[in-house]
């Protein structure tokens, strides 16, 4: 029956494409059976009339706040009457319920309960683990504070060690150290893990996690010496009670400091943990995620984007002939393709980081800790690149699709602002490129000094080779293929090489010229973010083309080749400066590359409705009349305005309030 | 009192901020009537904005009306009118959060496209209010490409009356502003049909509600099109018209007119109406693009200076942000092209009134001049500016992205000027058309406008800088500016001929160079606007150092766009590549000189408190007091969330498995 309503561009389209989508779904789901799995899992949410409910564009804040609440509990509910454990399962499952947007659960479930898994006690974990399991206790994680975020070091909340009495006494002196932005903490979490300096026997110890107790469990009413609320609208997050935390004199019991590494005893003696680095694996897990979010959520938009493209007809390409397609127009695919490459490169840089981490993390497990600086400053970088990228790129799909776009109907206005945060949380995105920059800078020092270095960065061993061998750069220049994947790869190593070589060089000069360390490094910053971005876009390139070795089917390799081409070749144009200058490419290759990004834009087009189809996202998950799989756009579009809350009376109430009386005065 | 990291920052301007103030006003005595204007706005507790972040889609309409409907008596009271010089103060005053502005185009376009008679019936009716006008021309199925419009008004000679009619569903008319909810009249689009005979989209006014109770007419379908990223206030509409008969009379008739017989007759030249489409697109580059951009730079910059995080030298205070170069390179080329786009809109304003003056003489010569211009720097300047107020939001780390900031509103609202009045892509390809025809004539020796006249002059050879001092030569990156864009602009025209002398037709050899033609148009104003901004500060005072600053803003503009083009740049060895470390060096080294003066730079925009409506950007500084104090305003704090008693209650107390 769909097919009989299919909007016939569509339908058009996607018999014209050169491969079957459900084998990209099968390798974008990491196999078929996996796929088979999640789409069994979202047609039990979304069959579920529980889970139904208005459109959410037409609901106020709170109304979306408690429609999210209602969703959360019940998925807690099914979740454990399904049987589902297992962490992707459950992902998909939440993700279906509250159609890829957060809600207040969230750091209830993602943090809250494995904080108290990693970091607590057995002690700790008999009292608070079941209870918060069973949400009697609904947690959340109060990290960061007004005046700080990314710097951990700055945060101004005290834990003060009282030992007459035993207790923390918890503080926030001055305005700047109310916990501000935590989820889940304005007017859902009755308990929350409170980060905060640790006072004893007067001496301050640093940051430590400590379980405090927020609100009156039964009445909800915010405890004696809490001040507790939500920190008011926001540019999305609408179902979020992000929320702000002011403690006086708050005391907590000794035990609810978390101390499975810590520790502070009765007399208030201090106890080491053993490592620091421990908790880096946390932070390089949440970071992985968020470029798997980058891939999601771009493709997401693409997907929007470019259906709506092939259904929109406007003006004329030749003369006397129908108004064709806008994807037709070489402006709008030069828009829209490089974001769908984009998109592609990030889904399997996101397996990549997902399945190195969990490899890494089973090394980390038996003690072996020494890859973990090159995860930690890889995801650092890659959460910083994808997440920009993606940002802009969801901005470029919605442009592309002029005025609808900027309808809350598109469903584009919805992804950015559910995603542009993610630049600034779980560590602000400058902040993360220069930790990168520290990693390559060190790697790049270490191998002056004749030590060799491993890993994605093994590049640099080929810089101290190149200045024995001056002719090496210049010969270089010709053996770019620019219709090669592997030989591009090569062009972006060379340029990660070059501006990581340059960073380093420049810092080098302000040190000689300064006095302070942190000077220099300041002065560098943006060599350093440049030379970071490089490294990441090689990294990227580097995995889509070892992708495409794995996939055995010819059309898709195909079609994946020319995607991972248009992804190299239009980073390669776009940064044609970063090549130009390194002599890596010649002016006339760049007018080539220029030109092959042209027709690869040609040669994508009648694989783009069938590339965006094999993302498989179910039109309930996508939230967009533009982005319809039947393609009935404009019908849905009256349908859905009819429903607008300014349409609720055929007479705006304003009428009879301001405009008649106005009228009749005048 | 004035937090001390803003306060110390006001103590070490170079340069005087009242003077500079004055300059972007032009003139003290329009600051202080602007002052006067704005005073009087916000000292009037009606046009509050103070809840505009908490409100609802229906309250934000509801206050927009009443500001509409007050704000009649209140320019009465205060002798204010609507050609008056207070006027534009009044709008920004009021940051655009007010009903019924396409009642002034609705009357603006019966001025211009209807005859005498028609501007002596509707035009009072209208001043008084008598009845509501909007102004609708998008559909649900076409925008920009106004030919393709599908609304049709068929004449009916038996009873002289227009027959209007919606045929499908995409020819429904979409987005007008005001017509959802308020208007009770619309100047509508459509495709005049005389005995079967389609004679191309027409104006004509419909009234589409009742004027006793409001109530839509018969035939008419009309409603709020729901809820966008922004213009919460405004009641964006459709319509649909189904047999909706209008007497003869209203379709304006200036240009055009159906006789009783039906016999069509075109009179007098339409090119003024383009001259009108010309003028809004460059009339709306100062107040929603330029204000915008200047008021997301001054809440980034001064929070930039208050927040404090991490440290640059051990044992230390925290640093401010704006120390940090990586912060600096966000914003401050943000606030160096607003500035540069504050003297290219003064610019435009010149050549469009000297334009003006020649169309009243008859002489439609510059036209087309003006149609470029107007298409490629509206384009330009709102692609700029809509991404540098992002880069500003961004720039502010989490706090940005709460309302309360005030960057998420006037992000969401700037960015809707890269499509309203003609979608960006669109329109550059028609500054491109122009370029490439000019380049043509040029080229054959034939005269060209005198903006264009470069294209002509093409020096050979390769930029002459020695050392980074030079780049801060205008001479030296204005040529540069100028190499590039000759460079985009010919090595086009060429592609174009050799794909049509190989046998391609012009239409598919167009289609083929769009992408690089979009490039080459934007290379174009991009060097008219340096080209603006070096000659604008030669002739400033050099008194009271403005012209050094200004000076520095405009290298820095200048640099910052040769740094993030490296590529184009470099592409045919006009700038080499130890040139262009020489830029990047300059470059970085304005941004230290420039960071002395930041907060004095946005300080000389002069927006109240009031009007800038941020937490974060007061001039007070007091950033997190006023966070604070302002969440606990929220709704979502002052009532009890239902959400505790049905879902959260019965979840805590493990009740939820009997649901």
């Amino acid at each position: 029956a769909a097919m009989v309503t299919m909007n016939a561009d569509l339908r058009r389209e996607r018999a014209a494409a050169t491969f079957q989508p459900e084998l990209v779904t099968h390798i974008l789901d990491g196999g078929a059976e996996r796929t088979r799995r999640r789409k069994e899992i979202e047609a039990l949410v979304i069959n579920d009339p529980d889970f139904q409910h208005e459109d959410l564009n037409f609901l106020s804040r709170s109304q979306r706040y408690e429609q999210a609440i209602r969703k959360s509990s019940l998925m807690v509910m099914k979740l454990r009457e399904y049987g589902i454990a297992d962490p992707d399962e459950i992902y998909w499952f939440k993700s279906f319920v509250h159609r890829g947007r957060p809600e207040p659960l969230d750091l209830h479930l993602g943090m809250f309960l494995p904080t108290l898994l990693t970091q607590a006690t057995p002690e700790q974990q008999d009292r608070f683990f079941m209870p918060a399991w069973n949400l009697e206790i609904i947690g959340t994680y109060a990290q960061t504070e007004m005046g700080h975020g990314t710097h951990l070091r700055g945060l101004e909340t005290t834990a003060t060690y009282d030992p007459a009495t035993q207790e923390f006494i918890l503080n926030s002196p001055t305005v700047t150290s109310i916990k501000w932005w935590p989820g889940g903490l304005g007017k859902t979490s009755n308990h929350a893990i409170v980060l905060a300096q640790l006072y004893t026997q007067g001496q301050c110890k640093g940051l430590h996690a400590f379980i405090v107790p927020i609100r009156q469990l039964g009445t909800h009413e915010p405890l004696p010496g809490i001040t507790v609320g939500d920190i008011g609208p926001k540019f999305g997050y609408d179902e979020m009670d992000n929320g702000y935390l002011k403690m006086d004199n708050f005391r907590i019991p000794r035990e609810n400091m978390l101390m499975k590494y810590a520790q502070v005893e009765p007399d208030g003696t201090y106890v080491k943990p053993l490592s620091d680095k421990l908790t880096y694996g946390t932070m390089v897990f949440i970071r992985s995620l968020i470029v798997g979010d980058s891939a999601r959520s771009l493709s997401r938009a693409c997907t929007i984007a470019i259906r709506y493209s092939a259904v929109r007809h406007q003006s004329e390409l030749k003369p006397g002939e129908p108004e064709p397609q806008i994807l037709d127009y070489q402006t709008q695919q030069y828009k829209l393709f490089p974001l769908l490459a984009t998109a592609y490169a990030f889904h399997f840089v996101g397996a990549y980081i997902k399945d190195t981490y969990h490899r890494i993390s089973g090394d980390i497990n038996e003690g072996d800790l020494s890859e973990l600086p090159e995860l930690h400053a890889l995801t650092a970088g890659l959460k910083a690149f994808t997440s920009w990228t993606a940002n802009a790129g969801i901005e470029e799909c919605r442009m592309a699709c002029g005025g609808h776009g900027y309808s809350r109907c598109s469903g584009i206005p919805d992804i950015y602002v559910t995603f542009t945060p993610s630049c600034t949380y779980e560590g602000e995105n400058t902040v993360m490129m220069l930790q990168t920059a520290r990693f390559l800078v060190k790697s790049y020092t270490q191998v002056n000094s004749g030590q060799r270095v491993t890993g994605m960065v093994s590049y640099l061993n080929d810089l101290s080779r190149q200045r024995i061998q001056p002719q090496h750069v210049a010969a270089r220049t010709v053996t770019v293929r620019i219709n090669d994947p592997v030989s591009l790869v090569e062009a972006y190593k060379a340029r990660a090489a070059r501006l990581v070589e340059a960073a380093a060089k420049n810092l080098q000069a302000e040190l000689n010229h300064r006095k302070s360390k942190e000077d220099a490094w300041n002065r560098t910053s943006v060599d350093l973010v440049r030379a970071s971005e490089a490294h990441c876009h090689y990294v990227i390139v580097k995995l889509f083309t070892a992708k495409l070795s794995e996939i055995s089917n010819a059309a898709v390799r195909a079609v994946l080749t020319d995607l991972c081409l248009l992804y190299a070749l239009y980073g390669i144009s776009k940064n044609a400066g970063d090549f130009l200058q390194a002599s890596i490419l010649t002016d006339t290759q760049i007018t080539q590359v220029n030109q092959h990004v042209k027709e690869l834009l040609a040669i994508i087009r009648p694989n783009a409705i069938a590339l965006v189809d094999s993302f498989d996202f179910h039109d309930v998950h996508l939230g967009s009349v533009l982005g319809r799989y039947d393609g009935n756009i404009y019908e849905n579009m009256f349908e859905w305005a009819k429903k607008s809350p300014l349409n609720k009376t055929e007479v705006h109430e304003s009428f009879h309030k301001h405009l008649k009386p106005m009228q009749a005065k005048l | 009192s004035v937090n001390p990291d803003l306060a110390s920052e006001r103590l070490t301007a170079s340069f005087n901020v009242e003077k500079l103030t004055a300059q972007l006003d032009g003139g003290a005595e329009h600051t202080r009537m602007r002052r006067a204007v704005v005073e009087a706005i916000e000292c009037d507790p009606v046009f509050s904005r103070e809840n505009e972040y908490f409100q609802s889609q229906n309250e934000r309409y509801e206050a927009a009306v009443r500001k509409a409907v007050y704000l009649q008596k209140k320019m009465y009271k205060m002798g204010w009118t609507e050609n008056g010089p207070e006027y534009k103060y009044i709008y920004r005053a009021l940051s655009g959060d007010v009903a019924l502005l396409l009642h002034r185009i609705f009357m603006r376009s019966i001025s211009v496209l209807g005859s005498d008679k028609q501007i002596a019936k509707w035009i009072p009716l209208a001043t008084q209010y008598q009845l509501i006008g909007s102004y609708a021309q998008t559909e649900l199925g076409h925008g920009t490409y106004l030919q393709g419009l599908e609304t049709t008004a068929v004449f009916d000679i038996t009873t002289q009356e227009f027959i209007l009619n919606t045929p499908k569903i995409s020819a429904m008319k979409w987005w007008p502003g005001d017509m959802g909810r308020s208007a009770t009249h619309s100047v509508v689009f459509a495709q005049l049909y005389i005995q079967g005979k389609c004679y191309g989209v027409h104006p004509f006014i419909v009234q589409i509600r009742s004027l006793q109770d409001h109530s839509l007419c018969p035939g008419i379908i009309a409603g709020d099109i729901g809820p966008k990223m922004n213009f919460e206030h405004v009641d964006n509409g459709y319509l649909m018209l189904q047999n909706v008969r209008i007497p003869r009379e209203n379709m304006l008739n200036k240009f055009c007119e159906v006789q009783p017989d039906g016999t069509y007759i075109r009179q007098g030249s339409q090119k003024i109406n383009y001259f009108t489409m010309t003028t809004v697109r460059i009339s709306l580059i100062s107040d929603e693009v330029i204000i915008p951009l200047m008021k997301a730079c001054t809440i980034a910059i001064r929070y930039s200076v208050v927040r404090r995080q991490s440290k640059l030298k051990p044992g230390e205070q925290e640093a401010k942000i704006l120390d940090y170069q990586t912060q600096q390179e966000k914003l401050l080329p943000q606030l160096a092209a607003a500035y540069a786009f504050h003297f290219i809109n003064d610019y435009l304003q010149e050549l469009f009134d000297r334009g003006y003056r020649e169309i009243q003489r008859k002489n439609f010569d510059t036209l087309p001049e003006l149609h470029a211009f107007s298409s490629g720097f509206k384009a330009m300047v709102t692609q700029y500016s809509t991404s540098a107020v992002e880069t500003c939001l961004r720039a502010c780390g989490g706090h940005g992205y709460s309302l309360l900031s005030g960057l998420p509103s006037l992000y969401t609202k700037i960015l809707a000027s890269c499509i309203y009045e003609g979608e960006n892509t669109i329109l550059l390809l028609q500054t491109a058309r122009f370029l490439i025809k000019c380049f043509m004539a040029a080229s054959a020796g034939q005269p060209v406008p005198p903006s264009v006249t470069y294209l002509a002059a093409v020096k050979p050879g390769n930029c002459p800088a020695k050392n980074k001092l030079d780049f801060l030569s205008p001479d030296i990156y204005t040529e540069a500016y100028q190499h590039i864009a000759v460079r985009l602009i010919s090595s086009r025209a060429a592609e174009l001929q050799d794909l049509i002398q190989s046998g391609v037709k012009k239409h598919d050899a167009w289609n083929q160079c769009t992408v690089q033609l979009v490039q080459a148009a934007k290379a174009h104003c991009h060097y008219i606007t340096v080209k603006n901004f070096t000659e604008t500060v030669e002739k400033l005072e050099t008194k009271a150092g403005i012209q050094k600053i200004m000076k520095h803003l405009c290298d820095l503009f200048a640099l910052h766009g040769i740094f993030s083009n490296a590529g184009v740049f470099l592409h045919d060895g006009y700038i080499s590549g130890a040139q262009m470390d020489m830029v990047t060096a300059s470059y970085l080294d304005l941004l230290a000189i420039i960071r002395k003066d930041a907060v004095p730079l946005v300080d000389a925009f002069d927006f109240t408190d009031k009007n800038l409506n941020s937490a974060l950007g007061s001039y007070d500084g007091q950033v997190y007091q006023r966070l604070y104090e302002w969440a606990q305003k929220s709704p979502t704090n002052k009532q009890m969330s239902p959400a505790y008693e049905k879902y959260l209650k019965p979840l805590l107390h493990n009740t939820l498995s009997k649901l």
